[in-house]
């Protein structure tokens, strides 16, 4: 039994506590919005925060969450959460959508601690987020115009 | 080609032909909701029985529809999607099309991704087809439910049917206007309208359109944004199991010796593991491991061992494969007649200079961001529900009666949203082993790949070699070339009724694996051939990727051309927009092909324009320029790009410093 917050509330896991978050947060606890791609933390689309850092949770046992604070793109509701997902719809980014919950907590890690991110300081943030429909500049588009308080640049 | 889309993309109803009469559109009411269809009416049955039938609900004894929309009594309109969606956005494009000509208002306009049933017709999205052999069909049923909407708006406001007009969800005549939910709520519906009136119908003009062509927001892209869109990973039921694959070591001809699931025992919730025995043998020697739990059974599919004797390719590589399209390419005895213009033996014969050249490429994977899976339960019918994002449910359906040895129509897939399909899940081939583990297991089983199992089942595009010959004649003007296209042919692994014949009425080729071959250069002499390297074909399961064909095909024909132009000291823009004469059969027809080789001219001179073509370029810098006309010669799109790129004359490394595109893609949807 491992004890954390998720998205704002306490949860009980049963799972073992060698088991992948991923698969505590999809399958235990049913938020499916946190995507399998890699299993081993070379895609991104897992992408959660622990402590409000982004984190791989394909490869974060549960056990490293014990006591700590999870959130989940279905809890992201941060100005900077809002922001991001108001602005993702604005320029259109997802295709097939798959990684775009990962891209967005990724992004949301990056916009809480650097609020206005150079070019390059985005693709060093993002580059670990694999988006294989390429919608790459329009999830930079969008970075940016959460940065700027919603205004499209 | 267009033989092959015909074949395969005509209004084709899942039932015999001789049983279905010509198209028409019905409509008629059910519940508060009006439904309107265009289809085919069953041969023996009437139109007011069709009409009878839609408003019970039940299309699919008396009519096959390719179109189904319905307007509610708040005047919302659901349009039914039979393609999938991948990232194309494809149902807000083909709502886009029905919602024009109907005069929708677009903020009530939703859709709905339908399970597969026969009354469908057939279930394709690949090809990029939806939109450009949907376009006519679709704005047609607009049109139809318009005038089934005028004529009822028309006797409820006492006015003439020719004075009212449509826009925004409203008829209007005059001061009077009804709204759709007034009319669907009051209206008097019972019609059909046949195929002549159908042909009949104003379709709008291009000018008077309001939703096609509109930068409009997908409507799929809010769920996708919040973590909300479900897709087929996402799907669950009730007392499913959880199963991963464990994967022989070829495709093909491998053989399970025996299975060790001793290390496997005490892993609390493993269930067991078992072979799956394929009747109709597209997937062999696979096993499969299940538990309780997905931790579980990914510990399981560590923990099983699997003695395999591999089948007899089990030490075929890449570059043997390569290796023997060479020798194919080389070989004039082989291969398919795919293009024949002009005497290219008489220009051989009289060169008085040639040159040759091999294009090669890799193995390419599909590498969807979701992996294969697929959940399957049988209900206390009997029916088996596949749960699974495909883009070809129509070609898997007849696999999967085999495999389970039960009728077609007792197998339903029902369609989730795709992570990623780029041809992949063209083919729902991992619905098998999901299928036969649930019936075996007597429950519902969710099968899961994991990335390397993915990557390993992927039906991969194939290795492929491209050779050219050009012939110069005795002015050092070119006569020909000829070109032989060597490569594994994913529609004769998968659909071998799709392969074409060849022109002189000789053996079979891939479309998807020759086209871009069929250029819209003039050459006094032009041959391809279209050759199967039976070794890829053996080796692995070739798959459809991307772009199909021109993805590397079109890309060895404008590397060729600019050696070409490179060898003979002339300008690739210029020797380019010479041969894009528009003559003969590169002049174009009707419709999407209109213009012919002279748009891709257009474009050409557009782009190279625009880049500055011709223009001093600093030290170890260039220009490069080509073009592209996927994704067929019957649906081209007129590409043109210069690339700016500088070579490090150290390392040979070239970096990319700015790309330029003219693209003519005809009408715009969305």
């Amino acid at each position: 039994m491992v004890n954390f917050m998720l998205n704002g509330e306490v949860v009980s896991a049963e799972s073992d506590s060698d088991t992948p978050l991923l698969w505590v947060l999809r399958e235990e606890l049913k938020l499916r919005g946190t995507k399998f791609g890699c299993g081993i933390a070379q895609c991104g689309a897992c992408t959660v925060h622990i402590d409000g850092s982004p984190m791989r949770s394909c490869v974060t046992p549960v056990s490293a969450v014990s006591g700590k604070s999870v959130t989940t793109i279905e809890g992201l509701a941060s100005p900077v959460g809002e922001a991001l997902k108001t602005a993702w719809t604005e320029a259109q980014v997802p295709q097939c959508g798959y990684c775009q919950s990962g891209q967005i907590m990724q992004a949301a890690g990056l916009l809480e601690s650097n609020p206005n991110p150079s070019d390059d300081e985005i693709v060093n943030a993002m580059n670990g987020n694999l988006c294989r429909c390429m919608a790459y500049p329009r999830i930079k588009k969008a970075i940016k115009t959460a940065a700027n308080g919603g205004a499209m640049s | 080609m267009n033989k092959m889309m015909n074949n395969s993309m005509k209004p084709s109803t899942g039932k015999t032909e001789q049983g279905l009469s010509r198209r028409s559109f019905i409509a008629g009411v059910a519940g508060s909701s009006l439904m309107m269809s265009m289809g085919s009416l069953v041969s023996g049955c009437s139109s007011e029985q069709a009409s009878q039938a839609l408003a019970s609900g039940d299309l699919t004894k008396l009519f096959s529809p390719n179109i189904w929309f319905e307007i509610n009594g708040a005047g919302d309109v659901l349009i039914n999607i039979v393609r999938a969606e991948m990232g194309q956005h494809v149902g807000t494009s083909l709502a886009q099309i029905v919602a024009d000509e109907l005069g929708a208002d677009w903020s009530k306009v939703s859709f709905k991704h339908v399970d597969t049933d026969p009354k469908w017709g057939v279930m394709v999205t690949g090809g990029s087809w939806s939109v450009h052999t949907s376009f006519t069909l679709l704005s047609q049923a607009g049109a139809a439910g318009r005038t089934v909407l005028i004529d009822a708006a028309s006797k409820l406001m006492g006015v003439a049917a020719e004075t009212c007009s449509v826009e925004n969800g409203v008829v209007t005549s005059g001061a009077k206007s009804l709204t759709f939910a007034e009319i669907v709520s009051n209206g008097d519906f019972s019609r059909t309208i046949s195929e002549e009136e159908l042909a009949a119908m104003p379709v709008k003009a291009p000018a008077d359109r309001k939703v096609i062509g509109r930068d409009l927001r997908n409507l799929d892209v809010a769920d996708k944004s919040q973590g909300s869109a479900v897709y087929g990973l996402d799907a669950e039921l009730p007392g499913m199991a959880y199963a991963m694959p464990l994967l022989p070591p070829t495709r093909y001809g491998s053989k399970v010796l025996n299975i060790d699931e001793s290390a496997a025992q005490s892993i609390d919730g493993y269930i067991g593991a078992m072979e799956i025995k394929d009747p109709s043998q597209t997937v062999q020697a696979c096993v499969v491991v299940a538990a309780e739990t997905m931790p579980a059974a990914m510990k399981a599919a560590k923990a099983v061992k699997v003695n395999w004797a591999p089948g007899p390719t089990a030490k075929v590589t890449e570059s043997a494969i390569l290796a023997e399209g060479a020798r194919l390419a080389a070989d004039p005895e082989v291969g398919t007649l795919y293009v024949s213009e002009g005497d290219i033996s008489a220009a051989k014969a009289g060169a008085a200079n040639s040159m040759t050249a091999t294009y090669t490429t890799s193995t390419a994977l599909h590498f969807t961001m979701e992996p294969q899976n697929a959940l399957v339960e049988f209900d206390a019918e009997g029916k088996c529900h596949i749960h699974a994002g495909n883009q070809w449910q129509s070609l898997i359906l007849p696999y999967l009666a085999q495999a389970l040895e039960m009728p077609e129509n007792d197998i339903i897939i029902h369609q989730y949203y795709l992570g990623g399909g780029y041809g992949r899940r063209l083919f729902g081939d991992q619905m098998i082993p999901a299928a036969i583990a649930a019936r075996e297991m007597g429950r519902p089983v969710k099968l899961i790949f994991d990335r390397p199992t993915d990557s390993r089942f992927d039906c991969v595009r194939s290795p492929s070699v491209c050779s050219f010959e050009a012939s110069f004649d005795a002015d050092g003007a070119l006569s020909g070339i000829d070109h032989a296209v060597v490569a594994g042919w994913p529609t004769k692994g998968m659909a071998p009724g799709f392969l074409g014949t060849g022109i002189d009425g000789e053996g079979k080729f891939d479309g998807f694996s020759i086209s871009g071959a069929d250029h819209w250069y003039t050459l006094p002499a032009h041959r391809v051939r279209a050759i199967n390297n039976e070794l890829a074909q053996s080796t692995f399961l070739p798959g459809w990727l991307r772009a199909v064909g021109p993805g590397w095909i079109s890309w060895g024909v404008e590397s060729f051309l600019d050696e070409i132009a490179h060898q003979q000291g002339q300008d690739p823009l210029a020797m380019r927009l010479a041969m894009l004469d528009g003559a003969g059969k590169n002049a174009g027809g009707s419709g999407s092909t209109v213009g012919g080789a002279t748009r891709l001219a257009a474009v050409l001179k557009d782009v190279a324009e625009r880049a500055g073509w011709g223009r001093d370029m600093p030290a170890n810098e260039g220009l490069g320029i080509g073009v592209g006309h996927g994704q067929e010669r019957g649906m081209p799109t007129w590409v043109a790009c210069v690339a700016h790129v500088a070579v490090d004359t150290a390392s040979g490394d070239v970096t990319l410093k700015k790309l330029w595109q003219t693209i003519d893609v005809g009408t715009v949807v969305n």
